[in-house]
């Protein structure tokens, strides 16, 4: 009954890693240091955010169920399906044949090994998308600076969890460490208003956001103008459904030079103007 | 067969006489249970997270006390010379192997039931649900691939005389082919002569221990595997546990016990 003194430091260093969990809360309450930074920042500097991107990779893999194309196997570059989902994009049928990644089998090693590996694409529903929100937890942890991480959390939160005060924190939290930033301020502005209906705060947050993001160089605004898109129809939308026809056709216009369906955004500011026309069917403005 | 059977039960006391198994136990448990006590967003319905790190760590130790008690097994005996009064008795080398290998193979399969008893208790606790028949599945499929490696590793330690090497050779050669193992394939589409015939080469002869692996169906909920696929699974990982043992007999039947 020799014990290995190499097995007794495994144990002892298992012992601290699992003390160090329960302590962390307390100790940053102790030292001044760690109110401006959180634990990872302290044991592994600027290196962690190396990891950040692994972990936001592996909230997409828990998306799909674990059906998700290694190193090995070819697919088309592109953004990851939760950042396509939290803008709204659903798959065609000819995305669901780029997410086919395995392809035939080769050979019949390959065709008997399919029987055990997980084959189908599907995407988490029915609340298991909380499943993600670990490694979003952890991939924002490690690199505060990556937007995606609060948008996408926030997203999920919202519309699948129907958490929106969880949500908000996060994007509470995103926007302390990254001042200004347009998605965060559009992402609240959102809560407010699909979440918590409040227009005028709603407003505020997104006309916030499109001067935060007009801040931007022409490169930039040019590169993320799904960004201004988002933006200006939510903005169109919120003046509409308050009854100001006016502003929303100025929204819809403004979305237009950047949408990728400006004939559906022309049919609503035809819509609009028809109501415009027509004095008995506009309701009472609401205040500003 | 008695033979065998008593061989095999010296090697399973060993088990629970040496440390390995319960500092293992007790560092996937510590670990398992700290991060299933990480509280992320208020929700407490949030498990995969802990499935996952618990099925990993499981999967990783129960390698390591798998590979480890098989490589010292031979070495050890030759060491502290018992092998002698062992073949003297008169038990022959081919009992001598099979006993071995029983005896590792059972061990593991003892440790893999604590280890996935322990896995069912902590995530049925978060789940409310135990899909037993799954956890089953898993069970077997791993320990069917454990008898693929206590095989090899009984095989090294022939080739070997030091468990250390042993341990680590195999410990790697198992771990490559689970990484890698199934991408060969595609691996070596891309490459030129005569490098794209060696990696098939590789890829048709080594023992494909990746299909046991069926931790992502367990982790996601995936349901299960189709019960003939696991009895062809099974059987390919007797027809490579055999044809190891016998290789081991071939090198154990004529080799020098002399230190």
């Amino acid at each position: 009954m020799k014990a290995s003194p190499y097995l007794i430091l495994a144990l002892l260093l298992t012992l601290c890693f699992t003390l160090a969990t329960g302590i962390e809360p307390r100790a940053s309450v102790w030292s001044q240091h760690a109110k401006s930074n959180n634990v990872f920042g302290i044991l592994f500097g600027d290196g962690r955010r190396m990891f950040a991107n692994e972990f936001f990779t592996m909230a997409d893999v828990y998306f799909h169920s674990g059906y998700y194309p290694s190193i090995f196997d070819q697919r088309e570059e592109g953004p990851k399906e939760i950042v396509a989902e939290s803008h709204g994009h659903t798959d065609s049928p000819d995305d669901e044949l780029k997410e086919d990644f395995l392809g035939k089998p080769k050979d019949w090693i390959d065709r008997f090994g399919r029987h055990f590996r997980i084959t189908q694409h599907t995407h988490l529903e029915h609340s298991h998308e909380r499943e993600i929100l670990p490694w979003l937890r952890l991939a924002a942890d490690m690199d505060p600076q990556m937007i995606q991480t609060y948008t996408v959390g926030a997203y999920f939160m919202c519309q699948h969890l129907h958490q929106p005060q969880e949500a908000e924190a996060f994007l509470r939290e995103g926007l302390r460490n990254n001042p200004g930033n347009y998605e965060i301020l559009f992402g609240l502005g959102r809560i407010y208003g699909q979440n918590y209906h409040d227009t005028k705060r709603a407003r505020n947050l997104w006309q916030l956001a499109l001067v935060s993001f007009m801040k931007q160089t022409p490169e930039q605004q040019k590169e993320n103008k799904i960004g201004f898109d988002e933006i200006t129809v939510n903005l169109a939308d919120l003046e509409r459904d308050a009854g100001n026809y006016a502003d929303a056709i100025n929204w819809f216009q403004a979305a237009q030079k950047v949408s990728p369906a400006p004939d559906a955004l022309q049919q609503q500011i035809d819509e609009l103007r028809v109501k415009m026309a027509a004095p008995t069917n506009t309701p009472a403005t609401p205040p500003h | 067969m008695n033979t065998i059977w008593a061989l095999a039960g010296v090697v399973i006391k060993e088990l629970y006489r040496r440390k390995d198994f319960y500092v293992l136990f007790v560092l996937t448990a510590l670990i398992t249970i700290a991060t299933g006590m990480v509280n992320f967003f208020h929700d407490p319905k949030i498990v995969r997270y802990v499935k996952d790190i618990c099925m990993l760590l499981i999967w990783v130790s129960a390698l390591l006390i798998a590979i480890i008690t098989t490589a010292r097994q031979i070495p050890a005996e030759r060491e502290s010379r018992t092998i002698f009064p062992l073949l003297a008795k008169p038990v022959t080398r081919w009992q001598v192997i099979l006993g071995k290998f029983l005896g590792c193979w059972l061990a593991t399969g003892i440790a893999l039931i604590v280890f996935y008893l322990f896995f069912a208790v902590i995530t049925g606790s978060r789940e409310q649900h135990w899909p037993w028949l799954g956890y089953l599945q898993a069970i077997w499929l791993q320990w069917a691939m454990l008898a693929v490696v206590v095989a090899l590793s009984l095989l090294g330690s022939i080739v070997s005389a030091a468990p250390s090497s042993t341990t680590t050779i195999c410990f790697i050669a198992v771990t490559g082919i689970l990484l890698v193992g199934g991408h060969l394939d595609t691996v070596a589409l891309h490459q030129t002569q005569p490098l794209q015939t060696l990696f098939y080469t590789i890829y048709f002869l080594i023992p494909h221990l990746e299909w046991f692996d069926i931790r992502d169906r367990v982790v996601y909920d995936w349901g299960l595997v189709d019960w003939l696929d696991c009895v062809l699974a099974t059987l390919y990982a007797a027809a490579y546990t055999g044809l190891f043992l016998l290789l081991t007999w071939f090198g154990f039947r004529r080799k020098s016990l002399n230190t």
